[in-house]
């Protein structure tokens, strides 16, 4: 068995025998609803593919916040209960340790995303949706949140392991940040002319890549090659910093 | 066999170690002995292959550690100073994790996994949580996951830190019982854990080796006493000497005295302090002092104050 596969059931059973991971998911669940009903349902008569549309932003904001509530304290939590130095003397490739995590984070969020699916099928009562739509826009949510996923793993990985518990809180306001500057680059963009403007617009997180494409039931395979661009860069990163922080 | 040279370790412009050289061969137990910021943890965190040397060369079973650090951490157990436990895990689950990300294969790791609960003494705790465990049995969980890979060499931080006198005896057990299998390094500050345990001590003082001592039977029980007894005006000297003569395991006496406190200085084989006491009591006079320090004590104080005046 690999030490990927190692840590990452390590990690999964971690998640699910811990209450915090079902209040996180049940938290996330239940904002999910209460905006679904307010925003979507109770807005008045729209078509039913408007309505599936305003559920995946909405959804696509609680993904982004329950991705980077999930993982920036991942590494850094190893750091503050010195965990990390198990790791750290034993014969794995810091690869392995953030692969297994991110494999773990990414398998939690499908399986709070498809506790969710109820929701999109209510449309179905009084209108109609079709299913490619809900699939593109639910695959569209897990490549978006895998890639807050990787962004709250690299401000983990980055934490100071000297700073305590206080480590652990900047590695959340070092995802946050992250997160938030490259869901602003579209807007930064407006005010930008070409071709920063292009570069910018094609760097964004959300408007772009989600909200233009996924969000509207359209697959478009620029998208899916960003969002795995968006995590591959980010996982390096970790493991590059991981690598740094370590035996020095 | 483990090979140092010339090894430093700097934390930006501050020295923690170095440069410090040693030999250590197959089965023995080796204590590092020091005050508090020695560099006893920076050594062994370097022979772990958790911390990188700023220089010199470590060779662990003449595997090159700044080259081959993998190969080494296959060959080495850390038990570090906090012990590194996931607390939502079973005692059992969280070995079988330590094993595995070691690379041992599942039909080795089931067999090993029953050697090691029975080494530690946990197979009565295998199924608990580790944080529904004591300090100590926590503490034996760190040392289990040590061994789980049976490695030739295993390093232990402090391992009697934070235990009660019960604990910190069968904790000594434990170690003593690894030394059978395992080249095993301790560290501590308290000179009895290293007496207990260890065949040679490397005293460090300022991240440098002041010194070295084989730990013989004999340095752990003979000693010297002061001592001063109080009498009644015109008791001669010679008097309390002469009774303090007949305890067994007095092998030397010298004695002065001013008026009614006389003082003696007494070289002593094991711990007679009580038949001291008894001794004076039985005569009619009182103890007025008694300092006891083993011949360990004595050479290990030595070198720390030698060292603390040649570094000023």
């Amino acid at each position: 068995m690999s030490a990927t596969s190692t840590i990452l059931r390590r990690e999964l059973s971690s998640y699910f025998r811990s209450w915090t991971a079902y209040i996180v998911a049940a938290v996330a669940l239940l904002v999910a609803g209460v905006i679904f009903q307010g925003v979507a349902l109770g807005a008045g008569q729209r078509l039913s593919g408007q309505v599936l549309e305003q559920y995946f932003w909405t959804m696509s904001g609680v993904v982004q916040i329950l991705a980077l509530a999930m993982s920036f304290w991942v590494i850094a939590m190893e750091r503050y209960e010195n965990t990390i130095v198990l790791l750290n003397t034993s014969p794995v490739r810091d690869l392995d340790v953030v692969l297994g995590k991110f494999i773990s984070l990414v398998i939690f969020l499908a399986f709070v995303l498809a506790l969710s699916f109820y929701l999109p099928l209510l449309i179905q009562i009084n209108g109609k949706i079709t299913y490619s739509q809900m699939f593109v826009g639910y695959f569209g949510l897990l490549l978006l949140g895998s890639a807050s996923l990787a962004i709250g793993l690299f401000a983990s990985a980055m934490s100071p392991a000297h700073l305590g518990a206080a480590g652990i809180l900047i590695a959340g306001v070092v995802a946050m940040v992250i997160n938030g500057v490259m869901v602003l680059l579209f807007p930064l963009a407006k005010s930008m002319d070409p071709p920063l403007k292009t570069v910018f617009q094609e760097l964004d997180l959300w408007h772009v890549h989600f909200q233009q494409g996924f969000m509207q039931g359209i697959f478009n395979l620029k998208d899916m090659v960003y969002y795995v661009a968006v995590i591959y860069f980010f996982l390096l990163l970790a493991t590059k910093t991981m690598e740094l922080k370590r035996w020095r | 066999m483990i090979k140092a040279d010339n090894l430093t370790k700097f934390y930006g412009s501050k020295r923690a170690l170095g440069p410090v050289s040693f030999e250590i061969g197959d089965g023995q137990a080796i204590g590092f002995l020091g005050l508090n910021g020695a560099g006893k943890t920076t050594a062994l965190r370097i022979l772990a292959c958790d911390l990188r040397p700023s220089g010199g060369n470590v060779r662990i079973d003449k595997v090159d550690a700044l080259a081959s650090p993998h190969e080494v951490r296959k060959l080495v157990g850390f038990l570090p100073e906090q012990t590194p436990v996931y607390q939502d895990m079973l005692v059992r689950d969280f070995l079988v994790f330590a094993g595995r990300i070691r690379g041992m294969t599942p039909d080795r790791l089931t067999k090993r996994l029953a050697e090691v609960l029975e080494t530690t003494n946990l197979t009565h705790m295998a199924w608990e949580p580790v944080r529904t465990l004591s300090h100590g049995y926590r503490q034996r969980v760190g040392v289990a996951q040590a061994i789980i890979h049976d490695p030739k060499f295993v390093i232990l931080d402090e391992p009697t830190r934070g235990l009660d006198p019960v604990q910190i005896v069968d904790m000594r057990g434990l170690v003593k019982s690894l030394k059978q299998k395992h080249t095993v390094m301790i560290s501590s500050h308290i000179l009895t854990e290293i007496a207990e345990t260890c065949d040679r001590a490397l005293v460090l003082g300022d991240g440098e080796i002041i010194g070295q001592v084989s730990l013989t039977a004999e340095m752990r029980e003979e000693g010297k006493i002061d001592l001063m007894v109080e009498s009644e005006a015109g008791v001669p000297t010679s008097a309390i000497a002469e009774k303090l003569q007949n305890v067994a395991g007095v092998k030397e006496l010298a004695g002065s005295s001013s008026a009614t406190i006389h003082r003696f200085e007494l070289r002593c084989t094991g711990d007679v302090r009580r038949q001291i006491d008894e001794a004076i009591t039985e005569g009619g006079w009182k103890l007025y002092r008694l300092d006891r320090r083993t011949d360990l004590e004595n050479i290990f104080l030595g070198m720390v104050e030698g060292g603390t005046r040649e570094r000023n």
